[in-house]
C-alpha cells in the first residue's frame, strides 16, 4: 500500500512537472520537425518506383530537378535557373546554376543532367514514368551550365513533367546506390534509415540555393490509424500530411494545440466506365449515370465529409479548373429518361469492381445505392490491386470501377490510346494535341478549359470528388503545403514559432 | 536419448522440407506481379520487363525455388526486392525488437502467472483464489489491442511517462530503448499471464489430487513442502507447453501490437513485405520462424525429459 502510495506521487509530481520541461525547450525556436507518414517508402530513389511515400521523403528536400512544382502546381526553376524554348517548341535550352555541389561534394553541372536524362529515357531503365521522357530526341551539353534538350514534337507540359519526382537529377557515381543512400543537391542531406521505423534528413551546410530553417527532419512511419492519433496527442510527432484517421478531426479541430487544415490533392476520385462495353457505349446511359449520383453523400458516406465534388478530371485547385459540376445536376427524373431514351426503361445489371482502399469499397456502396434508384443493378466485386492491375486496367476486363487518379495534371489520359476507360473523341485529342504544341500560359489554360469541358459533356467517366489532403501539424509549425498538386512534403520553407 | 534425439531431428528436417514447398507455391499463386507493384500503373511494360530481368523473375519455377534453398542453407536468404538490400541485414534489425520483446513479455507473464495460479491452486476457494481467476478471466478476455490503447491513452498521452509508440533503436540508450518497449511488453504479457495462470492453477490443482500427495501429506510433510517438491514440478508438464506456444505466439504473432505502438519488429516486417510483393523477404522470413518454431518444440520436448524422468527412461 505504502508502494502504492509513492508510486501515485510519483505520477503526480511528474505530470505536474511535465509542463515546466516543455516551457523550458520552447525558449529557443525548435530546428527539428518530425513528420508522420501512413507508409513506409520501399527505398529512396525516385527514379525507380512508383511508391508516392519515396517522394513524400526525398523530393524537393534531397533531390531536385531542373525545374519544381510550387504549392499551387505552378512551374518553377529549380536547378535550372532559367530556360529558353526555340520558336517551334521543340528546342529547351536550359541555364544551369553554378556552384551547386552533390552531397558528396562533387559538382553538379550539364553532364549530370544529360547523364540523368539518358538514364532516365535508356534502354533497360525502370524508371516508373518513363513515358515523360519519351518525347525527347536528344540531350547535349553546350558548356558546363547549358544544357539542351531536343524534342521530337512540340510538348507543352515538358517542363512540368521535369518537374515531377521521377525527373530528379542524380550523379553517375551515386546512381546506382540511391535506393539505401541517396545523394542529391536539396537543402536536406540523407542522414539514416531505421528500416520500419523512421528516415532521418539533416541540413545540407553547402546548399546553393536559399537557408533552411530545419536542422533536422524525420520521417516516422505509423500506419495503424489509432496510433497516429495518439502519436499527435501525445506530442511524439509534430505533423502529418496526410492524417489517416479523418474520423478523429473534429477532436484534434477542438484541440488548440494543433492545425488541422484541410487542402486538396491531385487524387480525382472517379467511377470509371469502360466506354466500349455496352450499354455504357451509349453517352445516355453515362449521362443517365451523372446524373444519378449524389457527389455530397459519396463524400460524407465515405470520406468523412472530407473531399470536394468536381464534374470532370481536373484539379480543383489549379488555375485553369473549371466547375462543372453542374453540367448534370442530380436529377432522377432526368437519368430515368435518358435510360429510357438509350432503351432501357428498366434499367439493366452490371458489375463495379472495388479495389481495396475505403474510398473504393465504402464510396461503391454508397454509389451502387444511388444507382439502384434509377434502376441500375450493380454486382460488387472487390479486388486485391494485385488483380485490379491486370483484370481492369490491363486487360479492360470491367463495365464499372472506382479509383482515385492522384498523378498531377493527368488529363491527358484522356487521349491515350486503349487506357482503360476505352474512350476515344477526336475534339478531345485535338484539344490535347494543339495544348502540347502550346507554351504559353493563357492559352495552355484555356485549352485545359475545353479539354475539361469535352470530356465532362461527354460524361466519360462518374466524376466524384477530388481527393482531400487533411493535414495535422503542431500549430507553432509554419510552412507546410496545405494542397498537394505534387505527392510531396516539401519542407524547405518549414520553421517553428518563437 | 541419443535415438530420441535423432528422431527428432529428422523429424524437424521432414517439417521444414515441406513447409518450404507449401510457402513457396503459396507465394506463387497469390495474384500481383512485384515488379509491377513497384512500378506502379503508368509504368510502361518495357520497364517492368527489365525489372523483372534485374529481380531474376523470369527464371523457371524450379530453378528459381532450387537457387532459394541452396542459398538458404548456406545462410543467404537473397536480396529483398523492394529494399534492395540483404534479407539477413532486414532481419537482423527487425529481430533485435521483436526478440526482446518476446522474451521480456514472456518473463513478465511468467513472473506474474506461476506464483498467482501456485497461491491460487494452495488457497483453492478462498476468496483470493476466486479473485485471481474472475481477474484471469477478464484478461483473457481483452483483445491485447484494446488494453495497448488504453495503456497509450492513460500512461503515454495523459501522464506522458512513456512515448506513445516507436522505437528510437538500442543506440539511443539501453533505458530509452527498453522504455518504449515497456507499454507493448504489458500489453502483450498480461492476457497471457491470465492464459497461463489458469493453466499454473489447474495442473496444480490436477496434481494435488494424486495419491503421492496424500502419501507425502500422510507422512508429515507439511503443505509448503509437498506443493513444491511433489506438486510443482509434476504440474510442470503443461505449463511448459504453453509456454513453448507462448513464446512462438509472441515472436510471429504480434503483427497487431507492432502495429499499435508501431514498432519495426518481425510482424511489420512481413505484413509489408506481403502487400509490396516482396516475395522473397516474406518466404525467407516465413521459413526462419517455421525453423524457429520447430526449436523450441524440441527445447520443450527436452524440457519435459529434464522435469519428468519417466519420459526420459521411456524415450531411451
Amino acid at each position: 500500500m505504502k508502494t502504492m502510495k509513492k508510486l501515485f506521487a510519483a505520477a503526480l509530481v511528474t505530470t505536474a512537472l511535465a509542463p515546466l520541461v516543455l516551457a523550458g525547450q520552447a525558449i529557443a525556436a525548435k530546428t527539428s520537425l518530425v513528420m508522420g507518414m501512413a507508409l513506409e517508402p520501399p527505398h529512396l530513389d525516385p527514379t525507380a518506383g512508383a511508391p508516392a511515400a519515396i517522394d513524400e521523403v526525398v523530393y524537393a528536400n534531397v533531390f531536385e530537378g531542373l525545374t519544381r512544382i510550387g504549392s499551387k502546381g505552378e512551374v518553377l526553376p529549380a536547378l535550372a535557373k532559367s530556360w529558353e524554348i526555340s520558336a517551334d517548341g521543340k528546342t529547351y535550352t536550359f541555364n544551369l546554376h553554378h556552384g551547386v555541389k552533390f552531397h558528396d561534394g562533387s559538382t553538379f553541372d550539364a553532364e549530370d543532367a544529360k547523364f540523368s536524362l539518358d538514364r532516365a529515357r535508356a534502354e533497360g531503365s525502370t524508371n516508373a514514368q518513363k513515358a515523360l521522357f519519351a518525347g525527347i530526341d536528344s540531350v547535349t551539353v553546350k558548356d558546363a551550365n547549358t544544357l539542351v534538350v531536343q524534342l521530337k514534337t512540340p510538348a507543352g507540359n515538358f517542363l512540368f513533367n521535369m518537374g515531377w519526382g521521377d525527373a530528379i537529377m542524380v550523379a553517375p557515381e551515386t546512381a546506382e546506390g540511391n535506393k539505401v543512400n541517396p545523394v542529391g543537391t536539396g537543402p536536406f542531406k540523407f542522414g539514416s534509415w531505421v528500416k520500419g521505423a523512421s528516415v532521418n534528413l539533416v541540413k545540407n551546410g553547402d546548399y546553393w540555393g536559399t537557408p533552411i530553417a530545419l536542422e533536422k527532419a524525420t520521417f516516422r512511419f505509423i500506419s495503424d490509424p489509432a496510433a497516429s492519433l495518439s502519436a499527435m496527442l501525445a506530442g511524439d510527432v509534430d505533423a502529418f500530411a496526410n492524417f489517416p484517421a479523418p474520423e478523429t478531426m473534429p477532436q484534434l479541430r477542438a484541440d488548440p494545440r494543433f492545425k488541422v487544415v484541410i487542402g486538396s490533392t491531385e487524387g480525382e476520385t472517379i467511377l470509371s466506365t469502360n466506354n466500349t462495353k455496352p450499354p455504357f457505349n451509349d453517352v445516355r446511359v453515362r449521362r443517365a449515370i451523372a446524373h444519378a449520383l449524389d457527389r455530397q453523400a459519396i463524400i460524407d458516406g465515405a470520406m468523412f465529409g472530407l473531399g470536394t465534388p468536381i464534374g470532370t478530371h481536373f484539379a480543383p485547385h489549379h488555375p485553369a479548373y473549371v466547375n462543372l459540376v453542374d453540367q448534370y445536376p442530380m436529377d432522377l427524373e432526368a437519368a430515368k429518361k435518358l435510360l429510357a431514351d438509350a432503351g432501357h426503361p428498366n434499367g439493366f445489371k452490371a458489375t463495379l469492381k472495388l479495389p481495396p482502399p475505403t474510398y473504393a469499397r465504402r464510396g461503391g456502396e454508397i454509389v451502387a445505392a444511388q444507382l439502384r434508384k434509377i434502376g441500375i443493378d450493380l454486382e460488387i466485386i472487390p479486388v486485391e490491386w494485385g488483380v485490379w492491375v491486370p483484370e481492369v486496367f490491363k486487360a479492360k476486363d470491367y463495365d464499372l470501377t472506382i479509383v482515385s487518379h492522384t498523378e498531377p495534371m493527368d488529363i491527358g489520359i484522356y487521349s491515350r490510346d486503349a487506357y482503360y476507360f476505352n474512350y476515344s473523341s477526336d475534339a478531345f485529342n485535338a484539344t490535347i494535341a494543339k495544348l502540347n504544341e502550346t507554351t504559353g500560359e493563357a492559352e495552355r489554360y484555356a485549352l485545359m478549359a475545353q479539354a475539361q469541358k469535352i470530356i465532362s459533356q461527354d460524361a466519360v467517366n462518374g466524376f466524384m470528388f477530388q481527393f482531400a489532403k487533411a493535414g495535422v501539424w503542431n500549430a507553432k509549425v509554419n510552412g507546410l503545403w496545405e494542397n498537394s498538386p505534387v505527392q510531396a512534403n516539401d519542407l524547405t520553407g518549414v520553421s517553428w514559432s518563437d | 536419448m541419443i535415438m530420441f534425439l535423432i528422431r527428432k531431428i529428422l523429424w524437424a528436417t521432414a517439417t521444414l522440407a515441406v513447409a518450404s514447398v507449401l510457402v513457396f507455391a503459396t507465394l506463387e499463386i497469390i495474384p500481383g506481379d512485384p515488379a509491377q507493384v513497384m512500378l506502379g500503373i503508368n509504368a510502361t511494360d518495357e520497364a517492368i520487363a527489365a525489372l523483372r530481368q534485374d529481380l531474376g523473375l523470369n527464371k523457371p519455377v524450379l530453378e528459381r525455388y532450387f537457387s532459394w534453398i541452396f542459398g538458404m542453407l548456406q545462410g543467404d536468404f537473397g536480396n529483398s526486392y523492394t529494399y534492395s538490400v540483404p534479407v539477413n541485414e532486414l532481419v537482423a534489425d527487425r529481430i533485435t525488437i521483436s526478440l526482446p520483446l518476446a522474451l521480456l513479455s514472456l518473463l513478465l507473464s511468467t513472473v506474474i502467472a506461476i506464483p498467482l495460479g501456485l497461491y491460487s491452486a494452495s488457497r483453492r476457494g478462498s476468496l483470493a483464489d476466486t479473485s485471481i481467476m474472475a481477474l484471469s478471466q477478464v484478461g483473457i478476455a481483452i483483445p491485447n489491442f484494446w488494453l495497448a490503447l488504453l495503456l497509450v491513452y492513460f500512461l503515454a498521452i495523459w501522464l506522458q511517462l512513456v512515448p506513445a509508440g516507436g522505437f528510437p533503436g538500442w543506440d539511443a540508450g539501453f533505458v530509452v530503448a527498453l522504455k518504449s518497449l515497456l507499454l507493448p511488453t504489458i500489453s502483450l504479457a498480461l492476457p497471457q499471464a491470465a492464459i497461463l495462470s489458469r493453466i499454473t492453477r489447474s495442473a496444480l490443482l490436477e496434481t494435488l489430487g494424486e495419491d503421492y500427495i496424500r502419501t507425502a501429506r500422510a507422512k508429515g510433510l507439511s503443505t509448503g513442502a509437498t506443493i513444491w517438491k511433489h506438486g510443482m514440478r509434476n504440474a510442470m508438464i503443461p505449463v511448459l507447453t504453453i509456454l513453448g506456444l507462448q513464446f512462438a505466439y509472441l515472436l510471429a504473432g504480434t503483427i497487431i501490437i507492432e502495429n499499435v505502438f508501431y514498432l519495426p519488429g518481425l510482424g511489420r516486417l512481413v505484413f509489408q513485405a506481403i502487400s509490396l510483393r516482396d516475395l522473397i523477404v516474406v518466404e525467407s522470413v516465413v521459413m526462419m520462424l517455421v525453423a524457429t518454431i520447430i526449436v523450441i518444440n524440441l527445447i520443450v520436448d527436452l524440457a519435459y525429459l529434464w522435469v519428468d524422468p519417466r519420459l526420459r527412461h521411456r524415450s531411451a
